[in-house]
């Protein structure tokens, strides 16, 4: 499953922090944080799909703690 | 604005005017008085009103192991600022950081907005009507198929339909880039995206919202920054090295020169606050995807959809353009060219070609049907079958019937001959259809396909934007495939080839590294080659979802002349983007040597840090004119 969220992040830099840090955790196939669009792309398997959402968001927010990811 | 900015502005404003009252009474003396500790914390205020979110920022970050991270760096050379005493120099390194912050975020919204509304066709309503005919606003994701909508002139058509009430015009320019009204009647497809001029339109829609034209559109341009140009790549692995070297340089900077006794601490720890200013790498990180993001929208805005930065950095260095013939260079419609008739026949072209569709009346075939076609349009009336008769089609020859009692025979030379009719051959590019009565030739009638308009400008064009070969491929006859070739300047032709033989061609042209291959094609037989090219170029067709599908870049209106304009943008961005980063990363390293040299002051480093950011993001700007 595939989905996007609205993501509002400050710097260019830390939206490429964010991605980085959720491209790191179990069960991502892969995300993107896009400065410009201000959205996140996250890509994961259906049946842990809200877990690892739910841990997207606090890697998110560890790394920049200013973000806002509305779900 | 937003509110977040406008308050950042306000504190700015409040504490840009006490500092200036600092210095002014620093510099007058007047605080020469006072102990060193009040000095300190008169300074400490206006300190901790204009930095106190970045205190707070670093000091979650830290806490969350995040150690290089910006506002981590503005405080330590901030608090190393104090530290040698340098109050006033503190509060102006944390206001100007604070300054440049709130200019760049200003102008990264203002890039952003402007975009969006370049690509503001997203219809906010649909007028709906109800069984008792009475018109809803509703939202167009709510309009279910085979729903009637009504669209007044100035509305955006919200769904794809068909005309079933109503002639109007409409602006198609926001989905194709044409800027010349489409006359639209009953009957007629409409896209959703363009806006209805004249008159009021009744439509019945075809598909659902999501499955749209706009909807479509929209999210390939949204997705469309997610997928990374190279360029930006490489700059976040750099930024990821970039700012712990230089933080290191910094620590090294302030411990190493004092110990060897080059000089005291205080001087030291002075230039090491300066690469930490400077060490933060926002400027570099940002400016790459905006000016992709810019490109992408200004070729969105002629009716060019960019699938993803990285295509917009392939198509800007490719070297070799390879079309497809039938549907990209020519219109893949048939048309009678030449009517040429046996001078030695009592016969003219009038008569040839009133033969000719009567023996072809019957047929469907496409050379039949543009023979029909002429004929209509020289006579303006259809063919009388009523007195054809015994008509007999042989496959691939032509075909024989008869007409008041004479016999007549209408097909390929090889029909021809086989029939012991002496017809005298053409060497006439196209499809020939010879015709002859009572086995005697009357004349034959040459068929082609027509060229696209601006094709011979188009092939020229993409050479002077730099592309130094155009090659066509086509299952057509040598004969054919040439005179298109040497009439609209291609210089290279493969033809009568198979669609496997294409993929294998462009493969070739692929196994020279040295070679950067587009293909362009209309992505209806082609994708398989539209997918292996570096750039696959597709004809949009209006909605053709295959070629939308397979292809890395759509021409929304099919016309060729688009692709040198899309190849200059993608020039312009790229180089738009190099010269931020060459720019960006020039000023840093020289306000580190100056740095380090003890020339450089902070003032100096934060302009290296958020006013270079500024100057990438306006330089970025460029790319979204054209």
């Amino acid at each position: 499953m595939k989905k996007t969220y609205k993501c509002e992040v400050d710097c260019a830099n830390c939206a490429a922090k964010m991605e980085d840090a959720i491209k790191k955790l179990d069960g991502v196939v892969d995300a993107r944080v896009n400065f410009m669009t201000q959205k996140l792309t996250l890509e994961a398997a259906d049946d842990v799909y809200d877990t690892v959402l739910k841990e997207a968001v606090k890697a998110c927010k560890k790394v920049e703690p200013d973000c806002e990811i509305e779900i | 604005m937003t509110m977040k900015m406008k308050k950042t502005r306000n504190r700015i404003i409040a504490v840009l005017i006490v500092f200036a009252i600092l210095l002014v009474c620093e510099h007058t003396g007047l605080m020469d008085s006072l102990p060193k500790v009040a000095v300190f914390v008169i300074f400490l205020i206006p300190y901790l009103v204009i930095g106190y979110d970045v205190l707070r920022k670093a000091a979650i970050n830290i806490s969350h192991g995040q150690v290089f991270d910006e506002n981590f760096l503005m405080m330590i050379a901030t608090f190393g600022a104090f530290g040698i005493g340098e109050y006033s120099e503190a509060v102006a390194v944390m206001l100007f950081y604070q300054i440049g912050e709130l200019f760049q975020s200003y102008a990264v919204g203002k890039s952003r907005k402007s975009i969006a509304d370049m690509m503001s066709i997203a219809p906010e309503y649909a007028n709906l009507e109800n069984e008792a005919g009475e018109i809803e606003e509703v939202d167009p994701s709510d309009v279910e198929i085979g729903s009637i909508l009504v669209i007044k002139p100035g509305e955006k058509i919200p769904v794809d339909g068909i005309v079933v009430e109503g002639d109007s015009f409409i602006d198609t320019s926001s989905i194709t880039g044409e800027s010349v009204p489409r006359r639209i009647t009953e009957g007629a497809d409409i896209i959703s995206g363009c806006v209805n001029k004249d008159s009021v339109l009744r439509i019945k829609t075809t598909k659902k919202y999501e499955d749209s034209t706009v909807a479509k559109i929209l999210e390939l341009v949204e997705n469309a920054s997610n997928k990374k140009s190279r360029m930006e790549n490489f700059i976040t692995r750099f930024a990821r090295y970039y700012t712990p070297v230089v933080t290191i340089g910094a620590v090294l900077l302030a411990i190493i020169p004092p110990i060897l006794g080059l000089m005291p601490f205080s001087d030291s720890i002075k230039r090491a606050c300066i690469f930490l200013i400077v060490s933060c790498p926002c400027a570099l990180v940002i400016s790459v995807p905006l000016g992709f993001f810019g490109g992408i929208g200004a070729s969105s805005k002629k009716g060019i959809l960019v699938k993803g930065s990285n295509y917009l950095e392939a198509i800007a260095n490719v070297n070799t353009l390879v079309m497809d013939k039938t549907g990209t260079i020519t219109k893949g419609e048939f048309k009678v060219k030449t009517i040429a008739v046996n001078p030695s026949a009592n016969i003219d072209e009038e008569q040839l070609l009133k033969m000719a569709a009567h023996l072809e009346g019957f047929s469907n075939h496409p050379i039949a049907k543009s023979i029909q076609e002429a004929y209509e349009e020289k006579f303006s009336a259809k063919p009388d079958l009523s007195k054809v008769t015994d008509v007999k089609e042989y496959a691939g020859l032509g075909i024989s019937a008869k007409y008041e009692d004479d016999e007549y025979f209408a097909g390929n030379f090889k029909l021809m001959s086989q029939n012991g009719i002496e017809a005298d051959e053409t060497t006439e590019p196209g499809t020939i259809v010879y015709i002859a009565k009572d086995k005697k030739y009357l004349g034959c009638i040459i068929i082609s396909d027509t060229i696209k308009e601006g094709a011979a400008k188009a092939i020229s064009d993409v050479k002077t934007s730099g592309v130094s070969r155009v090659v066509m491929l086509t299952g057509d006859s040598k004969k054919t495939a040439e005179s298109v070739a040497s009439e609209i300047g291609i210089d290279k032709v493969y033809y009568e080839l198979l669609p496997a033989d294409k993929v294998e061609r462009v493969e070739e042209l692929l196994n020279d590294a040295s070679n950067k291959v587009a293909f362009v094609g209309d992505g209806i037989n082609d994708a398989p080659v539209l997918m292996r090219a570096d750039v696959g170029i597709a004809m949009g067709s209006l909605g053709s979802d295959a070629a939308i599908e397979a292809a890395d870049i759509v021409l929304m209106d099919d016309d060729i002349r688009k692709i040198s304009d899309v190849i200059r943008i993608a020039r312009k961005t790229l180089r738009i983007v190099k010269q931020n980063i060459v720019f960006a990363l020039f000023v840093k390293l020289l306000i580190l040597v100056l740095g380090a040299l003890g020339i450089a002051t902070m003032w100096l480093a934060v302009f290296g840090d958020v006013g270079v950011a500024v100057i990438a993001i306006l330089n970025s700007m460029r790319a979204l004119e054209d």
